[in-house]
């Protein structure tokens, strides 16, 4: 790829960038948030089209108007969000949108499917439904679907985002198959261990143009952040030692079933403590989201109970009361969800509109009180370094990392004493994931009992003060974060263990 | 592999953003450019004279200070019902059920005119307000309900609401028809005009166009200003995060129908008690359904309704003049109109796009 110039309006994707991609090695393309990584692999996979640049294969020059021209010369992509049809097989998604010749024979899909899994070695039952599926094997039909169709060239936008330790390995192992086999892979990745464990090569993008393009093997995180970054940083999270902890949230067997009247917590039980942050682990989909959504008042609870302790040591009931009235008993309880757009914010209003979402309220009359909350969004773009043309654009418009910003930023502004966090740094680079951890620690200083839902155990382990590690809607263990390790917390995450009743 | 290389010569990109004036520009070239097509297409398909036709529009529509007064008050109408669905609209509350709001408001207005048509004017108008609009309210809040509570398809239920008011409607006017077997009702009041809107100066339809006016300015302020609107647009923009800061949901539903109902009520005591001194089924005349389109030209700014019911207004007026001075039918008209409508809806996608035709340039070798 060669000077390839994208512009969305008059944001500059990407400019002048510049990648080669060969086969049998698998590339490593790094960069910030909005440095345009995936836009760039979008244009190599026809989901976008530059505005300007040529794309050579084997030397010559080719169109990719398409995601069907794509496939054409073999490039195939796997995207964040897995497109599936929840309610067909593996084989049967597989074979949608197949143009093979001869009548339509669904054992014959099925038996290459197994053939492709036993050359790279993947596990993948063909028949298996996708609701039935984990994240990582509705990921590896994915994958299958583009070798299907034939792909040399494999790209994968953040494959490892929402796997466990233990999927990551595998999945790094079958990519190693396929580099073996002679296929170019390509992956996109935050993550600085992913680069150097797996990668051969690694391409820099910073603010949508080329930075360099080394060896892994020459390199390490230190220089490749540098490169990212531009300037020098250090690549440390700081956990200042707790003072003086007290209860301040106790959840006592609480049970919750969703909707459909699937059990989500199973008699979960533990304390969260000012000047503390309680780190939550475990694989996506454990009932974290619920755990949390039940704290906040949003989660009908079945059974059990969730006390809030003031200051002078009486508690009050949280279960049975929605945020409204959580807020009314002064209870100061922050919240930022996973689903920032969709549940945290309204996209298509501004960041001052956003801000007065926790405080319209007040005031006796009618009218809204519009001057404070528009010094407070002021404040919050300064102090977070918020990047926006102004106030008044709509926080959709805004990337990943200034969604957050905004979020967190609208939730510490009300001086909490409880600070829920939802994968708070997920889809966000280096600096804003720094921002964020200076945040929350900022607030535990200030005395805040923090629950801190995360999916990067590195981070959870350098961060939090202790971890409590959910599997399959129960407590599997609450450790101390200063003594445990990576691998006994992947442990737990996908089996219980035995010591549920210490904590 | 192909051997050569087809370049697409344009593709299409969503823009950033846009200042309001060119977006408004853009809208505005589109109108004219509408203009221009529909003086081809008359020229092409009658022959006559393009110039000569518009200016029958416009003197359909401006002609005589009757005709004007007219114009106005069928805006203002129409306006009135604009205003009225949007804060549902707002709330991404698909409200097509004005058309049945407007007759229910109506007939409760008639209802009080024909049963207390005793009772003086300045007895019988505050009754009259308070009918149309708890009946407008009403007919509102009972599909907000089943949305609330069982997530109802709100455009169904509306849609067929509206047809349960026609029928209301045609089973009062077979009650209450005048004389007996004349299938209407004729003048209400008549002789009295009790219950009438008084006119100002000389004129009738005054009244009206000041209560629209009012309206306007009040739906406004309220859907910018006040806590209501903006729990309004909370809602509307995520249901979740209404939940996520405690509002409740089910009572924004409710109580913003109740709003929408009840202005669509008054669109209807407006018809009965300013315009039309009787009801029939089809006094609405499809405004409910004119309305959603008002009000989505106009992106749900109330101000910016007044100019787009105004352009729909005079197309409808101007439609009857061509087809009386020229011998076109109607349905004439209604192409015309048609043609304006669809550049200024394509128009918005020139708004929110750009084409970007690429740059020729040679490669370095």
């Amino acid at each position: 790829m060669r000077n390839i110039t994208k512009t969305f309006g008059s944001t500059v994707a990407n400019e002048n960038a510049q990648l080669d991609i060969y086969r049998g090695e698998i590339l490593a393309i790094l960069g910030e948030n909005g440095s345009g990584k995936t836009t760039l692999m979008n244009m190599l996979a026809g989901i976008y089209y530059p505005d300007s640049g040529q794309i050579y294969y084997d030397g010559k020059e080719i169109v990719i108007a398409s995601p069907g021209d794509a496939f054409s010369y073999g490039i195939g992509m796997i995207h964040q969000h897995f497109k599936l049809v929840n309610v067909l097989s593996a084989a049967e998604n597989v074979a949608l949108g197949l143009k093979e010749k001869g009548r339509f024979n669904i054992k014959k899909v099925a038996a290459r499917i197994r053939e492709l899994c036993d050359q790279y070695g993947f596990e993948l039952d063909p028949e298996e439904k996708i609701y039935n599926m984990s994240v990582s094997q509705k990921q590896t039909v994915e994958i299958i679907k583009v070798l299907y169709r034939g792909a040399d060239i494999l790209i994968l936008d953040e494959p490892t985002a929402v796997l466990t330790p233990q999927e990551t390995e595998k999945l790094f192992r079958v990519l190693r198959n396929m580099r073996d086999a002679g296929k170019a892979v390509v992956i996109i990745t935050h993550k600085m261990s992913e680069v150097e464990e797996l990668s051969d090569r690694v391409v820099v993008l910073r603010k949508g143009a080329y930075v360099g393009d080394v060896l892994t093997k020459d390199t390490n995180a230190e220089e490749m952040t540098n490169m990212l970054v531009g300037h020098k940083v250090t690549l440390e999270i700081v956990r200042p030692e707790p003072v003086n902890p007290k209860p301040r949230i106790e959840v006592k067997d609480l049970v919750v079933r969703s909707e459909e009247g699937i059990l989500k917590l199973k008699n979960i039980s533990f304390t969260a403590k000012s000047g503390e942050i309680l780190g939550i682990a475990g694989v996506s989909g454990n009932g974290q989201k619920e755990l949390l959504e039940a704290i906040a008042g949003l989660q009908p609870v079945e059974s059990g109970s969730i006390r809030y302790i003031r200051d002078d040591g009486g508690s009050d009931e949280l279960v049975g009361r929605d945020p409204y009235d959580i807020q009314r008993m002064g209870v100061s309880l922050s919240f930022v969800p996973e689903d920032r757009l969709g549940m945290g914010l309204v996209g298509s209003m501004d960041i001052t509109e956003n801000m007065m979402l926790r405080s319209y309220r007040r005031g006796h009359t009618f009218l809204l009180d519009q001057k404070k909350p528009h010094s407070v969004a002021e404040d919050v773009v300064h102090d977070l370094s918020v990047n926006t043309p102004n106030l008044e654009t709509p926080v959709r418009r805004l990337s990943g990392g200034n969604v957050q910003k905004v979020l967190v930023g609208r939730e510490i502004a009300s001086a909490p004493k409880v600070l829920l966090t939802a994968y708070a740094v997920r889809g966000l680079d280096i600096n804003s994931s720094y921002t964020i951890y200076d945040l929350i620690n900022e607030q535990k200083k200030q005395g805040v009992a923090v629950i801190y839902v995360g999916e990067d155990l590195d981070v959870l382990l350098a961060l939090a003060d202790r971890i409590l590690v959910l599997c399959d809607g129960q407590v599997s263990g609450i450790v101390d974060a200063r003594e445990t390790d990576k691998y006994e917390v992947g442990m737990m995450m996908t089996r219980l263990s035995k010591k549920e009743k210490e904590a | 592999m192909r051997e050569k290389v087809h370049e697409p010569l344009f593709h299409i990109v969503k823009r950033k953003s846009l200042n309001w004036y060119r977006a408004w520009g853009i809208r505005i070239l589109a109108i004219l450019i509408a203009f221009a097509l529909d003086a081809l297409i008359t020229t092409m398909v009658t022959g006559l004279n393009p110039v000569g036709v518009y200016g029958a529009i416009f003197k359909g529509s401006f002609g005589t200070a009757r005709k004007f007064w007219v114009l106005m008050q069928n805006i203002a109408i129409l306006l009135c019902v604009s205003i009225a669905v949007t804060p549902a609209f707002k709330m991404k509350f698909w409200n097509v059920g004005g058309e049945g709001q407007i007759l229910v408001g109506a007939l409760a207005t008639a209802a009080c005119m024909i049963l207390l048509g005793d009772l003086p004017t300045a007895a019988l108008l505050p009754i009259m307000i308070v009918a149309s609009i708890a009946a407008g309210a009403l007919w509102g809040v009972i599909p907000a309900f089943f949305k609330a509570y069982w997530n109802t398809n709100e455009t169904l239920f509306t849609l067929m609401m509206n047809y349960v008011a026609t029928q209301l409607v045609a089973f009062f006017v077979i009650v209450w028809e005048v004389p007996k077997g004349a299938g209407q009702i004729g003048i209400i009041n008549q002789s009295t005009q009790n219950g009438w809107f008084p006119s100002i100066g000389n004129n009738k339809y005054l009244i009206n166009i000041l209560v629209v006016a009012a309206l306007t300015v009040f739906v406004y302020f309220y859907l910018r200003y006040s806590k209501h609107g903006y729990e309004i647009s909370v809602v509307g923009g995520s249901e979740k995060t209404a939940r996520y800061i405690g509002i409740k949901v089910e009572k924004v539903i409710m109580r913003t129908m109740a709003l929408s109902g009840a202005l669509c009520g008054i669109a209807g005591l407006l018809l009965v008690a300013g315009t039309n001194h009787t009801v029939t089924t089809s006094i609405s005349g499809g405004r409910g359904f004119t309305a959603v389109m008002v009000a989505w030209l106009a992106q749900f700014n109330p101000f910016a309704m007044i100019l787009t019911s105004f352009l729909i207004v005079f197309m409808e007026r101007g439609a009857s003049a061509i087809s009386s001075d020229f011998g076109l039918n109607a349905s004439y008209a209604d192409i015309l109109t048609g043609v304006i409508l669809f550049c200024i809806i394509a128009s918005e996608f020139f708004v929110n796009y750009q084409l970007i035709f690429r740059k020729k340039e040679r490669k370095e070798d």
